[in-house]
């Protein structure tokens, strides 16, 4: 496996290196799945109202103008991730998004003109007011956008997240397309490491970069290959048991009490942002 | 009194681009019949069961299901096509290439929503077929995630949940844990009586258990046709048609062993 126990300290090559956070990522998703089982309070809430919920709320995130407004939204999104459970799965996931969205804002801090607060020592660059709020406005939206997203998948079942789609009027062939695609990307991943080890086990030295890309472009081919293969088993299936185009969804959501009154605190956080976060 | 045949294929040629799969297969299956199709690897098998399945058609000769030419064209009539996806269930070697919905539940609902029965219809069907097949604790999980026994499982059930005439079990106890393949054993020897099965297999040991009839196909040809005991104590055809292999080594008791999956008797049957 590509996991990190099999790290040997070494420089791994730019596949192998792709592979491995491939795998992470499926490892991610199944988190994901786990986390929604647990008895927090979002997990326990139709996943129709929190599809919903979430995105009046990412909505009214990014359109708010004002710092405290967004920051109050990422306080509740905060509050939620605690009574759900799910705080420690999203703090790798802030610490991302401050390095990756710092590192995008950090030149704004110095080059948009108007007022200076103050200059970094050494260097004497001036850090200027307009630089400052632009810079925390990206990194607040965009902390508190994924925390609301990641929130909404880390606390609902895919395949119930799919069909709350439904509601939303996302066409039938559509949803089922994202779940079979959601499905299947496993599948191919999972080939797609079997065909590395399999190299691995193979292999004596490392490979040169030449022989590396020749590796990938190889190993993509098969997996093109192995994906319409699969595609058109996977068709044969389908028209085997009765498929003629037609795509059938069974919805079977129920409104309860608590999601009724969670649908109010999300409609009326969302509210309150949108009024209060004007200019 | 004759009864009228389920499949009736005559002079029946199928080729790949680099191969021929059949090559002028003549069979006929009865109602309530049990038959196992026995061959090596790439000896046609899987090509039969999709051509009895209507997922692919012969370029040469026919194939009739109760008296109606089985046809990409009499599959294209929307009343023939759903009687006979709904009287003809196919289960796949490969579970995963048959679980494709988001959960177990959705899954064995997917054929049943394709006939157009109401909702309440439907789920009390699936419902029913996912006790049946003690799997019911699964119906909310997602099919890739799940065992290889408990896919192969949720596999029949999507077949099973339409309660067709007809199964197509390709390779069933491939790559499944002995109490999967006991399972999956008992449900072919319940089968009895009840339904039409055509099953296509390598393991000689379970022929007698899940078949009243062998077929042995040997390069896309009829190589022979008769009982599973017949079948089994002809060790020539056998071992021409590569269903078993002499070994190189003997066995402590000085016996070179002829096949490593006959049972026990099986296994002095075929070397008498």
């Amino acid at each position: 496996m590509f996991g990190p126990k099999c790290s040997t300290g070494r420089r791994r090559d730019f596949v192998e290196g792709t592979l491995r956070r491939l795998a992470g990522t499926m490892e991610y998703a199944t988190r994901a799945d786990d986390s929604a089982e647990h008895a927090g309070l979002l997990q326990q809430i139709d996943p129709r109202v929190k599809l919903g919920g979430f995105l009046l709320l990412i909505v009214a995130a990014v359109t708010a103008q004002r710092v405290g407004v967004i920051a109050g939204i990422f306080l509740a999104g905060l509050l939620l991730a605690l009574l759900s459970g799910v705080v420690r799965t999203l703090t790798k996931l802030w610490i991302g998004i401050l390095v990756f969205t710092g590192a995008i804002v950090l030149p704004a801090l110095f080059t948009t003109p108007g007022l200076t607060l103050w200059h970094l020592p050494w260097v004497g660059w001036a850090v200027t007011a307009p630089g400052l709020h632009s810079a925390m406005m990206l990194i607040v939206r965009s902390e508190t956008s994924a925390t609301l997203a990641t929130l909404m998948v880390l606390t609902s079942r895919w395949v119930h997240l799919l069909k709350a789609l439904r509601v939303f009027r996302m066409p039938v062939v559509f949803v089922v397309i994202l779940g079979m695609t959601h499905r299947y990307i496993f599948l191919l991943l999972q080939i797609a490491q079997d065909f590395f080890d399999a190299h691995r086990a193979r292999r004596v030295g490392r490979l040169n970069p030449a022989q590396r890309r020749h590796m990938a472009v190889s190993s993509a081919a098969v997996l093109l290959n192995k994906s319409m293969q699969l595609s058109s088993e996977v068709y044969d299936a389908m028209q085997a048991r009765g498929f003629r185009g037609t795509v059938y969804t069974l919805d079977e959501f129920r409104m309860k009490g608590r999601d009724w009154g969670m649908l109010a605190a999300f409609v009326s956080l969302a509210a309150a942002a949108f009024w209060m976060g004007k200019q | 009194m004759t009864t009228t045949p389920i499949f009736e294929l005559t002079d029946v040629t199928y080729s790949y681009p680099e191969s021929t799969a059949l090559d002028g297969l003549s069979l006929s299956i009865s109602p309530g019949e049990r038959i196992v199709v026995l061959g090596a690897n790439g000896s046609g098998k899987s090509t039969l069961l999709r051509i009895l399945a209507g997922l692919c058609f012969p370029e040469r000769g026919s194939v009739v299901f109760q008296n109606q030419a089985l046809t990409a064209e009499s599959l294209a009539l929307e009343t023939f096509a759903q009687d006979f996806r709904q009287r003809v269930g196919v289960v796949f070697q490969n579970p995963d290439v048959q679980l494709f919905s988001a959960t177990v539940f959705d899954e064995v609902a997917f054929g049943p929503m394709q006939m157009d029965w109401s909702k309440g219809e439907i789920i009390e069907r699936v419902n029913t077929v996912l006790n049946d097949m003690e799997i019911f604790h699964l119906k909310d999980r997602a099919p890739h995630r799940l065992s290889g026994g408990e896919k192969k499982r949720v596999a029949l059930a999507s077949v099973l949940v339409l309660n067709p005439e007809v199964l197509l079990m390709d390779e069933p106890t491939a790559a499944l844990d002995p109490k999967s393949q006991g399972h999956m054993i008992d449900f072919l020897f319940d089968c009895i009586g009840k339904k039409t099965v055509v099953t296509t297999t390598h393991s000689l040991d379970i022929v007698e258990e899940i078949a009243d009839r062998c077929i042995v196909l040997e390069s896309g040809r009829l190589a022979a046709t008769g009982s599973p005991a017949d079948m089994l104590q002809d060790h020539a055809l056998l071992e021409r048609t590569h269903l078993v292999y002499k070994h190189k080594h003997r066995h402590k008791s000085g016996v070179v062993h002829s096949h490593p999956h006959l049972s026990h008797d099986h296994h002095h049957r075929a070397i008498e």
